[in-house]
């Protein structure tokens, strides 16, 4: 065996190593720890993920001595390492960039705690993504939900802490109709390891006495994980968790924490249940009409908004619609737009949570948009960042949401007609109404005015302008060299089925 | 310039001008007369249409006024509908709506109960090579008699080791939440409000019947939980259930004899490093036989004879790390969950 193929076992192992070392450290050493824990495990996973792409095949990891249906098991393709490389990524750019605020915004004696949750919310994104197991999919998603309650709350303030309460009943909701859906599989299939849960449900055939149970099942899991990645009707508890965060952990939050699940609800379609019983369950339809409506009326809100940060969140609602949709179309191309659009949201919704907060930060740290007047030329770099993602969101050419509309255009034409009628409609108005509430926001923070602001002599920090580069440059590369990244997910789903 | 023809009106042209253009044609030369005479009725008719108009404008004004004021009312009796009657007739519907909601859900549940297998049937689904190698190579694979611990500390270990750090990550929360942070505005809190804060001020409460008991029962309790752990392989138990149980004892003793006596060898330190150490070392263990599995290594843990204490691998210590991780974790939770932490 080779030793790259370890690397991802490992990377699993040392955030949960770190995580506990780091909750006797201090909070600078913590975070040491954390940052270049991050790195490396960025580093250690695009080795797995040009290994495999080299090697053009997938392969399982035992984990001891037990092959699979006994033992647990990891299994590494293009697509997990893919990902596993961008959360990565995304993670580090947004640490660095919320940096100041975390120390600002959490009370010094549990900075520690802070990277404790950020290391064990690694270890659990990457589990999920890597597993072959539902079972140990459940348990990380365990982790997960306690450490995002946990980010929310670190702030420690009257709202954070509503939100938090908010967001923990409804994923905690989520995770029960998970763990329902997850006994009742394991009754009909006997198996908690998705490639053989596939092999039994391929044998319930229509009509017989488990179908029943199976659509159950099926139901289940994607309310579950539509509540956890906060699809429209079950969107409330998502503008006061982001909005009321640290910048940080709202960057993390809407651009990992959601798309985790996404992700493995797609993991889901392919690997456990097989996309074909899915379409004939017409989920798909209903994961469409709901991402449909979720379009408009997160766009809808967020018009009405004059938070920016919670403008930022409602987006997000929007656009977690843009994904269910691309799923929701039941074609290959809409699968490969929707994780397409993973990467590209998470790349500017995070950017734009960075940024935000670099521009209240010299608004006498005022998220209203009367108070940020100005700012643009304030913070220029936050500014410059805020207005790349704002144009992201909206779909401008050479821009990374542009392209991956792109995607989901051609992905809608080519899918039923019905479908392809409603999709590019709502795009259409989509596409408007974002540019309704993003550019205001661009032209508000470029209004000349509040100079009783003024900060002489304002710096931003060394990591935030760093990261916002960062940030800018993952834009256009997404938005421009989109081909290869296209090719790999397209190699990666060959690799799911 | 032509000459106007002084008996224009009268003239025959001027009749076919008024039947082209449908007027009423009339010989009747008076017609002139009649018609100022009209004119001068209408005249009048029209002052005395604008004084008419003039009393209904005055009278729709007032009538305005009326309607202005009793709608003023009407909002003044229905502004705070929302507030009282409205909220009150909203959280009515919305209750009605979630009990039929959940009757909804628990009955679509229910039903696809009924459709799943029989429980306890031989031909089930989930009766296959699984459970059957568990069984039958248990303990020649992983040489632990008890079936349940060779399964969650050997076979399915990973999980375990999640499972572990979801009780880390619990009692980090908790104490993220709870914990008070002293050094907060630098300055120390008065005496009153370390008080409020802090349960410790009200001890040592010497509750003579309590101490006794706890004197005789915590012993028992706390080396009953340490068998439950340390024959995790053998018997029914192992980490989890000893854990608690020993949890259980150090919770007992705190209530009977206070915070200074508990402080003399369990304070937060020790805590901190029981849990860290319990968890690091599950990891390497861990890691370890994962990388000899995976790598198809031989992994040179010996596994004793099934049935003597010394047995089993791995299991019997990382029985020992998980009982350790949840006594801590149910110490913590206990002590957090009362006022001042630990």
């Amino acid at each position: 065996m080779h030793l790259i193929q370890n690397f991802p076992f490992i990377s699993i192992i040392l955030c949960l190593a770190s995580g506990v070392v780091s909750s006797v450290l201090s909070g600078k050493n913590a975070k040491r720890l954390c940052i270049s824990l991050v790195s490396l495990l960025g580093i250690l996973n695009s080795m797995v993920l040009f290994y495999v792409w080299k090697t053009k095949e997938s392969y399982t990891f035992m984990m001891g001595h037990f092959p699979a249906p006994w033992g647990n098991e990891l299994r590494i393709g293009v697509l997990e390492s893919l990902m596993a490389v961008f959360f990565c990524a995304i993670m580090l750019l947004s640490l660095c960039g919320g940096m100041k605020r975390i120390f600002k915004d959490v009370e010094e004696e549990k900075t520690n705690l802070y990277f404790v949750m950020i290391d064990l919310m690694l270890s659990s994104l990457l589990a999920i993504i890597y597993t072959n197991d539902l079972f140990t999919a459940y348990v990380f998603v365990e982790i997960n939900t306690i450490a995002a309650c946990a980010l929310i709350m670190i702030r420690n303030n009257g709202h954070s802490l509503v939100a938090a309460a908010k967001y923990m009943i409804m994923s905690l909701l989520g995770s029960g109709l998970i763990l329902m859906a997850l006994s009742m599989l394991y009754d009909l299939s006997g198996h908690l390891l998705m490639s053989n849960i596939k092999e039994a449900v391929a044998q319930i055939l229509p009509g017989s006495q488990y179908e029943i149970p199976l659509t159950v099942v099926i139901a289940l899991l994607c309310v579950g994980l539509a509540i956890k990645s906060a699809l429209f009707p079950f969107h409330s508890w998502l503008p006061d968790a982001y909005g009321f965060s640290t910048p940080s952990s709202s960057a993390i939050l809407s651009s990992l924490v959601s798309k985790a699940y996404i992700f493995l609800l797609i993991k889901i379609f392919y690997r456990v249940i097989g996309m074909d019983v899915m379409i004939d369950h017409k989920i798909t339809n209903a994961l469409f009409f709901f991402a449909v409506i979720g379009m408009l009326m997160g766009s809808l809100s967020a018009i009405k908004e004059h938070d920016i940060r919670r403008l930022i969140a409602f987006s997000s609602v929007a656009q977690i619609g843009y994904i269910y949709m691309g799923i929701g179309l039941g074609t290959k191309a809409g699968m490969m737009a929707a994780l397409f659009h993973i990467l590209s949201h998470a790349a500017s919704k995070s950017m734009l949570f960075i940024a935000a907060s670099g521009l209240s930060e010299v608004s006498g740290n005022s998220k209203d948009f009367t108070d940020l007047k100005g700012s643009g030329y304030r913070n220029k770099i936050a500014g410059i960042g805020f207005t790349v993602g704002a144009l992201s969101m909206v779909g401008i050419p050479l821009f990374a949401g542009f392209t991956s509309k792109v995607y989901f255009a051609e992905a809608a034409v080519n899918a039923s007609t019905s479908k392809m009628a409603i999709g590019m409609v709502i795009l259409a108005i989509s596409t408007i109404l974002n540019a309704v509430y993003f550019i205001r926001a661009v032209i508000s923070i470029y209004t000349p005015r509040n100079e009783h602001f003024i900060v002489p002599g304002y710096k931003p920090a060394v990591t935030f302008s760093v990261a916002m580069v960062f940030f800018i440059v993952l834009n256009f590369v997404l938005g421009i060299f989109s081909n290869p990244i296209m090719d790999a997910i397209e190699v990666g789903l060959k690799m799911f089925a | 310039m032509s000459k106007l023809n002084p008996n224009y009106e009268a003239s025959k042209w001027r009749k076919i001008e008024r039947f082209v253009n449908g007027e009423e044609i009339s010989d009747n030369p008076n017609l002139s007369k009649h018609e100022e005479e009209i004119r001068e009725a209408s005249q009048e008719d029209k002052e005395r249409n604008e004084q008419f108009e003039a009393t209904i404008t005055d009278l729709e004004d007032r009538i305005q006024k009326e309607r202005k004021r009793s709608i003023e009312a009407l909002y003044r009796k229905y502004e705070k509908w929302p507030q009282t009657k409205g909220i009150k007739i909203f959280t009515h519907i919305y209750r009605i709506l979630a009990v039929l909601f959940c009757v909804c859900i628990i009955s679509v549940l229910l039903m696809t109960v009924s459709y799943l297998p029989t429980f306890g049937d031989a031909s089930n689904p989930n009766n296959n090579e699984v459970p059957k190698r568990y069984i039958e190579k248990g303990i020649e694979e992983t040489g632990a008699i008890n079936f349940v611990a060779g399964m969650i500390l050997d076979y399915r270990a990973f999980d375990t080791l999640g499972e572990s750090h979801v009780l880390f990550i619990a009692a980090c929360c908790v104490l993220i939440l709870l914990r008070i942070d002293h050094s907060k505005n630098g300055k120390k809190p008065t005496e009153k409000a370390e008080a409020e804060e802090d349960d410790r001020k009200f001890e040592p409460k010497n509750d003579k019947i309590l101490q006794k008991i706890a004197s005789l029962l915590i012993p028992p309790i706390i080396i009953y939980g340490i068998y439950v752990v340390l024959n995790g392989h053998l018997s029914p138990g192992g980490g989890f259930s000893g854990g608690a149980i020993i949890g259980a004892g150090l919770i007992l003793y705190l209530n009977a004899f206070g915070y200074e006596k508990i402080e003399k060898f369990f304070t937060y330190k020790t805590y901190q490093r029981i849990t860290v150490g319990a968890l690091l070392f599950y990891a390497c263990a861990k890691s370890y036989s994962f990388y000899t599995g995976a790598n198809h290594l031989e992994s040179g843990i010996p596994k004793g004879i099934p049935g003597n204490i010394l047995s089993s691998g791995l299991i019997l210590p990382l029985n020992v790390a998980v009982g350790l991780v949840v006594a801590c974790t149910m110490y913590g939770f206990y002590t957090l969950f009362r006022k001042g932490g630990m």
